[in-house]
């Protein structure tokens, strides 16, 4: 299992050809108080950087875009219900849904932990 | 997914050292560096206020003492009036009033305080506008008027429930001012100018107060338990769920006071009739919308699902649709409705309370049922 992650403050869990994908804790801790998570549906073809999920605090709304191209597998219906799990377990229990990844060759333009700790540095 | 501003030269206000102290968010508002949140977060500094009293810093805020050439605040207050549509002759010593500056088409150039301190007018006026405003006094009362504005002055708003006995701690008998009142008052041995009013629905009270004392006041107030620092994004927050217009958005030159539902801000004697009815920028207009009313009008929103509706979003009389009939004006996540609510403008055919609209958001119609304001009582101490 490897983690990677996007400029634009996403996480993405690669376990075989499934990519489980949320934001970052860094990017929660920017956003402020988390009060509704919108999730695509679960069948839906995205293509990479498309919007797919909206996470919205108390101060602003943010698209959450496809880091890569997969089909939606499956959705976190409770980070949907509880939208405050983003602000108490980003990187956990706030998973916004799983895709079926179509091209693994996408993955190579991703950063690796320690290369994500630098770009928020 | 997040943006960075900027960075231009922002000007400071007095507090500026105590908030990066306090672990201020600084976000550039109205060309101030200022907080938008601290440690707590804009969910728990709402809720706090509500609760119990928040600190917030509105020293950005424009403060202008305006005295009549005669020596008689009356003749200050008469020729106030010509700038505005509110009754300033009416505003007795020691109270203040809510009014607007008009345009010579009715609409507003901005909202503000004016307030009775006996031997001249004090008028709080928004950041943002405070240079033009004090151009527009310059411009059409010097003939009459000494007009000065108090940079050396900071103002810090106490808004809560527990707002009053927090400030009676440090001042005793504050307890005496009823809702609107002003005066000079001593806070912690400080010669300041106190009145009984906010900007959240809430009681509380605004202190202007010298800039070089500020810090030692906000930190006399914050010192007590129930007081925690708030940011702007609570204050946009709870002025919303009041249903407090916030100028530039829900209000500005495009909208006239019958428009944005302020009728309720202008008195008999300047209406058609009164005795000194009219006689402001944009009498014409305004006069005739309060006889026979507006064509749209603002009004709360309170969409039906979780997802907030912010500023911007079209609406539209149905689902499908195409003729947009108005646009939210202000919207978001009420913390103390814990729902979505929002403000804008629409047609007065289709405005009544109760009935559904639809806002345009990502795509797909939003139902948003028009409800009445403000979306939670107000507990101002009249």
């Amino acid at each position: 299992m490897t983690t990677l992650y996007t400029s634009d403050h996403e996480w993405l869990r690669i376990e075989g050809d499934v990519a489980t994908i949320g934001v970052t804790d860094y990017a929660q801790s920017q956003l402020g108080d988390v009060v509704f998570v919108e999730l695509p549906k679960v069948g839906r073809s995205l293509k990479k950087a498309e919007a797919a999920a909206v996470v919205e605090s108390v101060k602003a709304a943010s698209d959450v875009y496809a880091p890569i191209s997969g089909e939606v597998l499956e959705v976190n219906d409770a980070v949907a219900a509880e939208p405050a799990l983003v602000n108490s377990d980003a990187g956990g229990k706030a998973w916004f849904f799983k895709l079926k990844i179509s091209d693994k060759s996408e993955l190579g333009g991703l950063m690796d932990e320690a290369a994500y700790a630098k770009h928020t540095a | 997914m997040l943006a960075r501003e900027a960075e231009t030269a922002l000007r400071t206000t007095p507090l500026h050292a105590l908030h990066r102290a306090r672990g201020g968010k600084m976000v550039p508002f109205a060309g101030y560096d200022m907080p938008v949140q601290f440690s707590a977060g804009v969910l728990k500094e709402h809720l706090h206020t509500r609760h119990s009293a928040g600190l917030f810093d509105v020293s950005h805020m424009g403060q202008v003492e305006l005295r009549a050439k005669s020596g008689r605040i009356e003749d200050a207050a008469l020729a106030l009036e010509r700038l505005v549509p509110q009754d300033i002759l009416g505003v007795a010593p020691g109270r203040q009033r809510y009014a607007q500056f008009t345009n010579a088409a009715g609409g507003i150039l901005d909202d503000l305080m004016v307030a009775n301190f006996g031997t001249h007018l004090l008028l709080v006026v928004n950041a943002a506008c405070k240079a033009d405003d004090e151009a527009h006094l310059r411009a059409h009362l010097s003939g009459d008027c000494i007009i000065e504005p108090l940079p050396g002055r900071a103002l810090i708003a106490l808004q809560g429930p527990k707002a009053e006995s927090v400030l009676a701690r440090l001042s005793p008998h504050i307890g005496t001012m009823r809702f609107m009142d002003v005066g000079p008052r001593r806070v912690d041995g400080i010669d300041c100018f106190v009145s009984r009013s906010g900007y959240t629905g809430e009681d509380g009270f605004e202190i202007s107060v010298p800039a070089e004392q500020a810090e030692a006041l906000a930190k006399a107030l914050l010192a007590d338990g129930d007081v925690l620092p708030i940011g702007l994004g609570a204050r946009d927050s709870l002025r919303l769920e009041a249903g407090l217009c916030l100028y530039g958005h829900d209000i500005d030159t495009s909208t006239t006071p019958v428009e944005g539902a302020l009728e309720w801000s202008i008195q008999k004697s300047r209406r058609h009739a009164g005795a000194r009815a009219g006689g402001f920028p944009g009498a014409d207009r305004i006069l005739q919308q309060l006889d026979t009313g507006a064509p749209r009008r603002r009004v709360g929103l309170k969409p039906e699902g979780r997802a907030p509706v912010r500023e911007g979003a079209p609406l539209f009389a149905d689902a499908t649709s195409s003729e947009q009939i108005g646009k939210v004006t202000s919207g978001g996540f009420g913390p103390s409705v814990n729902a979505p609510v929002a403000m804008g403008y629409l047609p007065v055919s289709l405005a009544a309370v109760g009935s559904l609209v639809f806002a345009e958001l990502r795509g797909a119609r939003l139902p948003l049922r028009i409800a009445a304001t403000p979306f939670v009582p107000n507990t101002y101490k009249r």
